[in-house]
């Protein structure tokens, strides 16, 4: 089954990690690069990315018709499109035999903070 | 791998297939043979009565003392609480699930015991289902390093439905009291199919030690008797005796766990003979490694209880006004509070935290007996 794993954490999470000396962020990161290789290679993990800040997020919200369809137009604005105590840092997309499977994978994420799990359904 | 399929009972789809006769026949007509319909609805009734007497004490007693059997049946069964207990449903859902799932009982029976509605308890299984199915929660034992952590969830639903049927007892809805006799069948269940783990034995005579003492908890006006008034010669004493065997099987495995410590505690209460006469060292020193255990609020505050009788009240109410931020909102504590303030001469102190207490439990034994301390 494949799942979505979002990690995410509070604004006190990102702000504890670029505290961190250089070195501190670099094996840190060394260890989630470590953790992506080794599923890769179990052929657990398909794909994911690290994603740039919150600051960088652009929302296009579709407007609808009285149809309930889009009607073409859209309103675009500056940051995140929920307001939310934790934002997201990174995805990656596995595929494991299960639902347990997914939560012995976000256990052993090495960067700590707070992973969401979602099956992924068909577009 | 095993999914939802399999536990989608037979009996539910005779069910299923009632509901749709009830809707049908009023249009299409009664069909040829309504008899073999009745015959589905008697078969199914049938089965609930057997289940339903399959529960009582003696029927326990028998399945414990069998030897463990060696087919695939009781792994099914242990499989079938793991997927009902998955932490990645809600506690609410958990119990539905284990009650309808585990336990055989009916979505109608399963409102009344919940005090909820049977449409209610009907959503909250179906959309329990489709995240099982959705999120892929499989029907598997969990591995040896997941299996202490997902067997505290397992006992933590067992425990909750019965003290959900247990602190009802001898209230308005007496028919609830068959919740607590559910919770000791799994429990009894859960040390047979996993009989290698001493915490479901320590569960088990948790609730058997309360189940002992449970004539004495109403008086003959059918008010609450605090613990420290009841008449102990109304105890079930072959009861505590079989639930302090259950402890020393379970200590022999030298693991201790916070339900075995609080049925070693309950078992020290049931042995004394009065309140007074109680081992308080003891039992203080019990509570001491029970919060080492279980560090939880609820925990701290047992343990000023036992520090009261051994250091005095003063002493105690400091405890207890350390667990003000965390036990706010449970009633219990204001309880507690309203006793040791009573116990140092603050009255006015004592009657307001009464009335914290009465307003935050709905159970009507508990605001009775509030209720009478308020009116002292």
């Amino acid at each position: 089954m494949k799942y979505m794993l979002m990690f995410a954490g509070s604004e006190d999470y990102f702000e504890t990690f670029r505290s961190f000396p250089e070195h501190v962020q670099k094996a840190a990161l060394a260890r989630v690069d470590e953790w992506s290789k080794d599923n890769t290679a179990a052929g657990r993990l398909l794909g994911g990315h690290r994603l740039q800040p919150t600051s960088t997020a652009t929302t296009v919200r579709l407007q609808h018709g009285q149809d309930g369809m889009p009607n073409g137009k859209a309103l675009v604005t500056d940051g995140p499109f929920i307001d939310a105590k934790e934002r997201i840092g990174g995805y990656v997309i596995i595929d494991v035999p299960d639902l347990d499977a997914a939560i012995a994978m976000a256990k052993s994420w090495p960067a700590g903070g707070t992973v969401e799990i979602r099956p992924l359904a068909d577009l | 791998m095993r999914r939802l399929g399999d536990f989608d009972l037979a009996e539910e789809s005779v069910q299923e297939a009632v509901i749709e006769a009830l809707e049908h026949w009023p249009r299409d007509g009664v069909p040829e043979r309504p008899d073999a319909w009745l015959a589905a609805v008697a078969r199914r009734k049938a089965l609930d009565r057997i289940r339903r007497n399959a529960r009582y004490r003696e029927k326990v007693a028998l399945i414990e003392a069998q030897p463990m059997e060696t087919n695939v049946e009781p792994d099914d069964r242990l499989r079938l609480m793991f997927v009902c207990c998955h932490p990645a449903l809600s506690r609410d859902v958990q119990v539905a699930l284990t009650l309808r799932a585990v336990v055989g009982l009916t979505t109608a029976e399963i409102a009344r015991a919940l005090l909820s509605s049977e449409p209610a308890i009907a959503q909250r299984i179906v959309r329990a289902k489709r995240k099982i199915v959705d999120a892929g929660i499989s029907f598997r034992l969990p591995d040896d390093s997941e299996l202490v952590e997902r067997l505290d969830h397992l006992m933590a639903v067992i425990y909750l439905l019965f003290n959900e049927g247990y602190l009802t007892t001898g209230g308005p809805q007496a028919s609830r009291r068959d919740l607590a006799d559910d919770a000791e069948w799994l429990a009894a269940l859960l040390t047979r199919l996993l009989p290698t783990q001493p915490e479901p034995l320590g569960l088990l005579a948790l609730i058997r030690l309360h189940l002992a003492r449970a004539p004495a908890r109403f008086d003959g006006a059918g008010d609450l008797v605090l613990f420290e008034d009841q008449d102990r010669s109304l105890w079930d004493r072959t009861a505590i005796v079989s639930a302090i065997k259950l402890i020393e099987r379970a200590a022999s495995f030298g693991r201790p766990g916070p339900y075995q410590v609080q049925a070693a505690i309950g078992a020290l209460y049931a042995e004394a003979p009065s309140w007074q006469e109680t081992d308080w060292m003891q039992a203080l020193l019990l509570y001491e490694l029970l919060v080492r255990l279980d560090p939880s609020p609820v925990a701290r505050l047992n343990r000023a209880i036992a520090l009261e009788r051994v250091a005095g009240a003063d002493e105690a109410l400091i405890a207890v006004d350390e667990l003000s931020a965390d036990l706010n909102t449970y009633h219990l504590f204001h309880a507690t509070r309203g006793r040791l303030l009573e116990q140092l001469g603050r009255g006015d102190e004592a009657a307001s935290a009464y009335r914290a207490a009465l307003e935050l439990t709905s159970n009507p034994a508990e605001r009775a007996l509030l209720q009478r301390r308020l009116s002292k």
